[in-house]
């Protein structure tokens, strides 16, 4: 299953800059949206996407697929995000490199997983069961975590390379989650760069994190700071034609500011890439 | 599986039951801990925004974390994660039932927000039904639920920003309709012969059989008169979805 590349800089469509999107020309190449958000019956949200598709490419994002999940994918969840994604026709689908419950419990959180062999084979058929049910190939998130698990037997980047090369599965590089596990884990984010298969990756996350009690925290609430820029940079070297987002969903400014913001990623994506 | 043993020892950590996975992390996991906590608190913090002002941040967020502890949520969805919470309400508040009765109207404007979309009935098309024959269909969003206290003026002064009403109980218990017409979830008190009409509809009764009823019960005249200023409010305000003349359109009656 292949997916074109996709060169171009999105935001994502937030409640609060759905009357931009509807009624200015906003300065973007696509946008992204969290799936979940949209995978409803009817009503106001799904005809603002309706509309805002008619002037954009769409990025449907999931959080809640819980691809780490032993006991496979919910088909119910996977009926729905496919309906989504025949009604809007995505760019791609993507989520994360997570599960988010067991035994019925849904924790609503992206919980980090052991990188073993097991946890590989168990995610490679997950990613195999979405596929063939979206009929669509799949992005993997690389998250960001606070833990890391003893049983471990290989790197997260590692795992995705691998996850990649098996399931065939295309990967979305969150550059800031790269950031925030390597301080909190004590890796170099750059060798986690040099590991990763670029020829796999057709989007680029950028967000903002905040420091925590003893950790950084993803929390998307602040602009892309200085680190996360040069990481994004050495990435933009590495990097053929990509998608690139910003992750604003708290604390979120007006959208001339992210508008902004995606501007010093257009132009720091152009210098890279003339330097590479 | 060892994964799925780890993942069932990671679930129990966040849910404050017997687990060894803190022997098997390096990091600080009550990040997760918290984070599981914080997002279903502000979930019901988005959901029942005038609850949550009405009961002050103090009293909510305990309500809330009860129902957190009592309620881990099961579907993937956290739309449905409200589903309850003025039950939850009604327990810790039970000389206050317009707390849980104000929760209720906004989970089900929530569920109606988002709910399954419904067609409208052209006013032109209603000479030619057959009306002997028809069947009305009320749209998908539409809920009936019976309160006892000025909720839905405490709701209404809220969603202005105005200073709410005192809490009060009505004369006697009265009911309300819930729907979405067209992208607006809207409610309104209904009066004892549209709540008697509306519950024969959600029955399964067909328009004859309505008329029949009303008729029985109020006199031919009064009945003919409240059924032609029912239907016409319910053609205004959105409330039908299609009035058909298949007799296989009926629903089945409900018991």
């Amino acid at each position: 299953m292949n997916s074109p590349h996709f060169s171009g800089f999105g935001l994502g469509l937030r409640p609060v800059h759905y009357q931009d999107f509807l009624t200015r020309t906003v300065p973007v190449d696509f946008v992204e949206v969290i799936s979940e958000n949209f995978m409803v019956d009817g009503g106001r949200p799904l005809q603002v996407l309706d509309q805002v598709r008619e002037r954009h490419p769409v990025i449907l994002h999931g959080v809640s697929m819980s691809i780490g999940a032993p006991s496979g994918l919910d088909c119910d969840y996977l009926a729905r995000l496919r309906r989504l994604a025949d009604r809007i026709d995505p760019l791609w689908l993507s989520d994360h490199l997570c599960w988010t419950g067991t035994g019925g419990f849904n924790s609503h959180d992206l919980l980090p997983l052991p990188y073993t062999e097991e946890a590989l084979a168990v995610v490679c058929a997950n990613v195999a069961q979405a596929q063939d049910t979206l009929g669509r190939p799949l992005l993997i998130e690389n998250p960001s975590s606070y833990v890391t698990f003893q049983s471990s037997e290989m790197s997260e980047w590692d795992f995705l390379a691998e996850l990649s090369r098996r399931s065939g599965c295309f990967l979305l590089l969150d550059v800031n989650n790269i950031f925030v596990s390597a301080s909190n884990h004590g890796f170099d984010a750059t060798a986690y760069l040099d590991a990763v298969p670029f020829e796999r990756v057709r989007q680029i996350h950028l967000a903002g994190h905040s420091q925590g009690k003893t950790l950084l925290i993803d929390t998307h609430d602040h602009p892309v700071p200085d680190p996360v820029w040069a990481l994004y940079d050495e990435a933009c070297r590495r990097a053929g034609p990509v998608a690139t987002m910003i992750e604003r969903d708290d604390d979120i400014p007006p959208l001339d500011e992210l508008l902004a913001e995606l501007d010093i990623a257009r132009s720091r994506a152009a210098m890279a890439r003339e330097a590479a | 599986m060892k994964l799925q043993r780890l993942q069932q020892d990671f679930c129990a950590y966040l849910l404050d039951q017997p687990s060894a996975i803190e022997a098997e992390v390096a990091g600080d996991i009550d990040v997760y801990h918290h984070a599981y906590r914080a997002q279903l608190l502000n979930c019901l913090r988005d959901t029942f925004e005038k609850s949550w002002s009405w009961l002050g941040d103090e009293a909510f967020e305990a309500a809330a974390c009860a129902h957190i502890e009592a309620h881990p949520p099961h579907a993937w969805t956290l739309n449905v994660y409200g589903e309850g919470f003025d039950q939850t309400l009604a327990g810790l508040h039970p000389d206050d039932p317009e707390i849980a009765e104000l929760a209720w109207l906004e989970w089900t404007l929530r569920r109606a927000f988002d709910g399954p979309d419904g067609d409208s009935v052209d006013p032109g098309d209603l000479a030619a039904i057959d009306w002997d024959n028809a069947v009305l269909h009320l749209v998908p969003t539409l809920r009936l639920g019976t309160v006892t206290t000025n909720c839905a003026a405490l709701w209404s002064a809220l969603a202005e920003s105005e200073t709410p009403p005192a809490a009060e109980r009505l004369p006697g218990p009265n009911d309300i309709r819930v729907w979405r017409h067209g992208l607006s979830a809207k409610f309104r008190s209904v009066d004892p012969i549209e709540e008697r009409a509306l519950r024969l509809v959600l029955g399964g009764a067909d328009f004859a059989e309505l008329c029949a009823v009303l008729a029985a019960e109020l006199g031919d005249e009064r009945g003919t008169a409240e059924i032609g200023r029912i239907l016409g409010l319910w053609l205004q305000e959105g409330v039908l979805a299609a009035i058909s003349d298949h007799p296989a359109d009926r629903l089945p009656i409900s018991t």
